[in-house]
């Protein structure tokens, strides 16, 4: 009975696949490199929800732009605009490809105009040389060649119509958004390199602190792999710990942004918010993190063995 | 105890001579580019056989063992070791030999985070044994060295004998085919000193070849059928030539090694 209970807390450790593995002192989160790899974690998760958030606001943005077009009637003369935009709209409504056409009303247009004229009691913006604006959808892409089949039957009954594709406005904006998206690929790979960085002065670090063990463990007949095997495992473990805090604080602050971008109330910033695909990656980035520590101390470790005996 | 079996002892001969389990052959070890700690060192161990090591302190006792427990390799000459030229062995072959050398440190060199009971497992442990097939023979090792009642205490909190007796049931826990043991009785009272010798002996019965480095003469005397290796000043004494050349029966004679050996 006395050997039973001195022995109990051995053989529970046994059930829970202990061995090899203690050779070194248990990971605990009192050590920074946890709380570095949490860090690390977090900031990707942030940075890929970023990325993915851009990617979706721009493939929608560009899918709603992708058939439109705008047609501008420049005319000083206000009869002359008005009886142009309806030609050009009746033109519009019959010719092939187009699936909707309409005039922008002169309200929204004044709406538009707004931020930069104002309103003043007694203004009369109808009488300000505002373009007639049609606001046309077509049913395949607006092309180059679709935009000129478009000017060419306008040419004769509305000359000063001007076809524009909708998608060019926002040409510089969707640069914008790839060139983003790159700086997050970048910085996913910055911090990933930045943590195996890390990993690899703590796995030397953790060498260097059992030396001792290492050199008894190695004179007992214990392979460089095996020895490996401990730190990776000793070092996974702080990882999970680190990359499950990261992981929150990651989400936390994506969904925080997520809210605050949602209440500037702009369509396009709406549409970028993450599908539950998305979720599913962030999820797999400390999971990736830590394969990444497992790699990188197991190479280290092996490394620094092969110079020992 | 397990290993109490007075049987098969394994004997060298010239007329059937076992095939050695180690040969050192002229063999020099220097560090870095100091002299020579040791120097032309020419021996043969046979299995079942039971040595001592004595000399000064600085005779290289020390550096001798570091090269039997392949912890170094020496700057020159030839070593063989279960048969094989240890000088060439490729490094991922080196833990199946250690595996096969049980070793008692002089500083013990106990693993400070693990229990008593840790440290003995490691040796099964690191061979891959299961740990239900560990737990009896480790338990047992202890009780045997009289620590049953110490498996959870650390290192740190054993005196230096209770330590002693935790890296030799350590040693000798995986039953290794050489037990090199520096010291081993340097910090245990005489009763328990017999006793380990005892054990070692039960050891060296089942066929392993014990090396033991020692100052201790009353020790030496307590294994009559021994061999003696005296170093001095890093050159092994050898006058009758028994340990390069091993006479015939040289074991069954009745003769003790402190006969002939010039001891200090």
């Amino acid at each position: 009975m006395r050997q039973l209970a001195a022995t109990l807390p051995r053989r529970l450790r046994a059930l829970g696949g202990e061995g090899e593995s203690r050779l070194l002192p248990e990971a605990r989160l009192s050590g920074p490199m946890p709380w570095v790899i949490a860090i690390m974690i977090a900031l990707t998760v942030v940075a890929a929800a970023s990325a993915l958030a851009l990617r979706h606001a721009a493939a929608a943005a560009s899918a709603d732009l992708e058939g439109g077009v705008t047609v501008q009637i420049v005319s000083a003369a206000p009869a002359e605009r008005q009886r142009q935009s309806q030609t050009a709209l009746d033109v519009l409504r019959r010719a092939p490809g187009v699936l909707h056409a309409e005039a922008v009303p002169q309200d929204q247009l004044n709406a538009l105009v707004e931020p930069w004229l104002g309103t003043r009691t007694g203004d009369d913006l109808d009488a300000l040389p505002i373009p007639a604006l049609i606001d046309v959808r077509l049913r395949a892409a607006a092309t180059p060649a679709a935009l000129d089949a478009l000017r060419t039957a306008l040419a004769r009954q509305a000359p000063a119509a001007h076809v524009d594709a909708q998608s060019s406005w926002l040409a510089p904006v969707f640069r914008a958004i790839g060139a983003l998206q790159w700086a997050a690929g970048g910085l996913i790979a910055l911090f990933a390199f930045a943590t195996a960085s890390a990993v690899l002065l703590a796995a030397r670090n953790a060498l260097g602190i059992h030396r001792e063990t290492i050199e008894v463990v190695h004179m007992l007949g214990a392979t460089d792999l095996q020895i490996a095997r401990v730190f990776q495992r000793s070092m996974a473990t702080d990882a999970a710990m680190g990359g499950l805090v990261g992981l929150l604080a990651g989400v936390v602050t994506t969904l925080g942004l997520g809210r605050q971008f949602s209440a500037l109330g702009s369509g396009m910033v709406a549409q970028g918010s993450l599908a539950w695909t998305d979720w599913m990656v962030l999820v797999a980035i400390p999971i990736a993190g830590v394969l990444l520590v497992m790699v990188t101390a197991r190479l280290t470790v092996l490394a620094a063995l092969r110079r020992m005996l | 105890m397990a290993l109490a079996n007075p049987k098969g002892t394994v004997l060298p001969s010239m007329n059937q001579p076992a095939a050695e389990i180690v040969q050192f052959d002229n063999v020099g070890l220097r560090y870095g580019a100091g002299r020579e700690v040791l120097a032309d060192v020419s021996f043969t161990l046979y299995p079942g056989c039971f040595y001592f090591l004595t000399g000064a302190s600085g005779a290289g006792k020390t550096s001798l063992l570091k090269l039997l427990y392949l912890a170094q390799r020496p700057s020159r000459g030839l070593i063989r070791m279960f048969g094989t030229d240890a000088i060439t062995l490729p490094r991922e072959r080196l833990p199946g030999f250690r595996r096969r050398i049980g070793v008692v440190f002089q500083d013990f060199r106990l693993v400070p985070h693990l229990s008593a009971w840790d440290n003995v497992a490691l040796p099964l442990r690191v061979a891959g044994q299961a740990e239900q097939d560990i737990a009896k023979p480790v338990s047992d090792m202890l009780e045997w060295v009289g620590l049953g009642d110490r498996f959870d205490a650390r290192p740190a909190t054993l005196s230096g004998g209770e330590q002693q007796r935790v890296a030799i049931a350590r040693a000798v826990i995986a039953r290794p085919d050489v037990l090199v043991a520096d010291e081993p009785t340097g910090n245990v009272d005489p009763d328990m000193a017999i006793k380990l010798l005892r054990l070692f002996e039960s050891l060296n019965r089942l066929g392993t070849t014990v090396v033991v480095a020692t100052h201790d003469l009353h020790l030496i005397r307590k294994v009559p059928d021994s061999l003696i290796m005296r170093l001095d000043k890093g050159k092994l004494a050898d006058p009758t030539g028994a340990l390069r050349y091993p006479p015939r029966r040289q074991r069954q004679d009745g003769a003790t090694a402190l006969d002939a050996a010039d001891l200090p």
